[in-house]
């Protein structure tokens, strides 16, 4: 693979960063398309394990997915530049809306403008959620587990108080090395 | 030196807020309360711009907040902006160093199999919460329970419009496959003006 120029890393970080409405997760399919399908930079696989590292790692997810991928690209300096790449355009747009429009939030313009882009996040949520299934339940044993962090996470909506992700997280990650073990302890027989 | 201090509050941010932009909201809370820099209303008016902007929800709080705060002291639109900066490289520092090592550490043990078990279970989890982000968005913009509480009117439960531009959204990119996603979100944008979807 041709190594990737840190301008062209920047500018392609930059043109996501300025897309990126509702979070991290509605991110994927505009990063896949751009790493993936046009650029060949990094495949789905990759892909679908920063996210699931980025979400027990301190920061915020696009931030960590973004270094990642700039660090797998061009180490250290890749990583540094991708993420400057991504918070590039909305940190300045911040700076801009925080200066001059105290309103902002409040324009019956921008209200609708993002009551339409919000249509758009749960298309994009959903098609993150089909584009990484098929890589990450695997079998019954991941289903299982996707299944109770599932309905975990659903219950937390009624609890009244907050539990980190962070915790299930963990216990995934441990589930999954004896999830492993068992098999591999069943296969010795 | 505020900026010091600036750097020093969103760095502990950043390396305390696990799992998305949504964990900083307690820690700037914290330092809403603690430190006096901006007060518990304009900390919501910062959440809500920080919605309605591209961008990672955590760090755009960030470049709001540092302004806001450099900008109280010093009465100046510079030092607001140097603010904004600073605080935003704060609250990605720890993310990235972070994340270098993981990634060094990857490299070298990807074929350990306690590595490869907990990748397993972390895949499995990821997509859960992946799946529950995206309905945790559809209960917000899908389904609106306040107005059908109030009315007890089955119709008024669900959001036609958004639900009608999801679909429409879902069926034409499956059918045109070769559409960037940004094409999407700005024809999205622009139906939402047009046809007043708030």
């Amino acid at each position: 693979m041709k190594k990737v120029s840190l301008l062209n890393l920047f500018l392609t970080f930059m043109k996501i960063g300025a897309f990126s409405f509702g979070g991290g997760y509605a991110m994927l399919p505009i990063l896949s398309r751009e790493l993936v399908e046009k650029r060949g930079w990094t495949c789905d696989d990759d892909l679908n394990d920063y996210y699931a590292i980025g979400q027990c790692t301190p920061g915020v997810i696009a931030v960590n997915v973004s270094t990642f991928i700039g660090n797998k690209l061009r180490g250290v300096i890749g990583g540094i530049v991708a993420t400057f790449g991504m918070i590039f355009v909305p940190t300045i747009l911040l700076l801009i809306i925080a200066i001059f429009l105290t309103r902002f939030a409040e324009n019956p313009y921008v209200k609708d403008a993002l009551a339409g882009i919000s249509a758009c996040v749960c298309v994009l949520i959903l098609n993150a959620v089909i584009k990484m299934w098929k890589k990450s339940v695997v079998d019954l044993p991941s289903f299982c587990l996707f299944l109770i962090a599932l309905i975990c996470c659903v219950l937390l909506w009624f609890l009244p108080f907050s539990v980190s992700p962070v915790i299930l997280v963990i216990a995934g990650a441990i589930a999954g090395i004896f999830v492993q073990k068992a098999k591999s302890g069943g296969k010795r027989k | 030196m505020i900026y010091l201090r600036l750097f020093y509050e969103f760095f502990k941010v950043g390396l305390f807020s696990v799992g998305g932009g949504m964990a900083t909201i307690p820690f700037l809370q914290d330092i809403s309360e603690r430190l006096n820099w901006f007060t518990t209303s304009e900390l919501s008016d910062m959440i809500a711009v920080s919605e309605s902007t591209p961008g990672p929800i955590g760090v755009n709080m960030a470049t709001f907040a540092g302004y806001k705060t450099a900008f109280s002291i010093f009465h100046n639109q510079f030092a607001g902006i140097l603010g904004g900066i600073v605080a935003t490289l704060g609250l990605i520092a720890p993310a990235i160093v972070v994340i270098m090592l993981v990634a060094k550490a990857l490299k070298k043990f990807s074929d350990n199999k306690y590595v490869k078990g907990a990748m397993y279970g972390l895949r499995a989890v990821s997509m859960a919460l992946i799946a529950y982000a995206g309905l945790g968005v559809m209960k917000i913009t899908l389904i609106n329970i306040n107005a059908f509480s109030k009315s007890g009117n089955l119709t008024d439960l669900f959001v036609f419009k958004t639900i009608i531009l999801a679909i429409l959204i879902f069926v034409l990119q499956k059918i045109f496959k070769k559409i960037h996603p940004i094409v999407f979100i700005i024809a999205s944008a622009g139906v939402g003006i047009v046809f007043n979807f708030s």
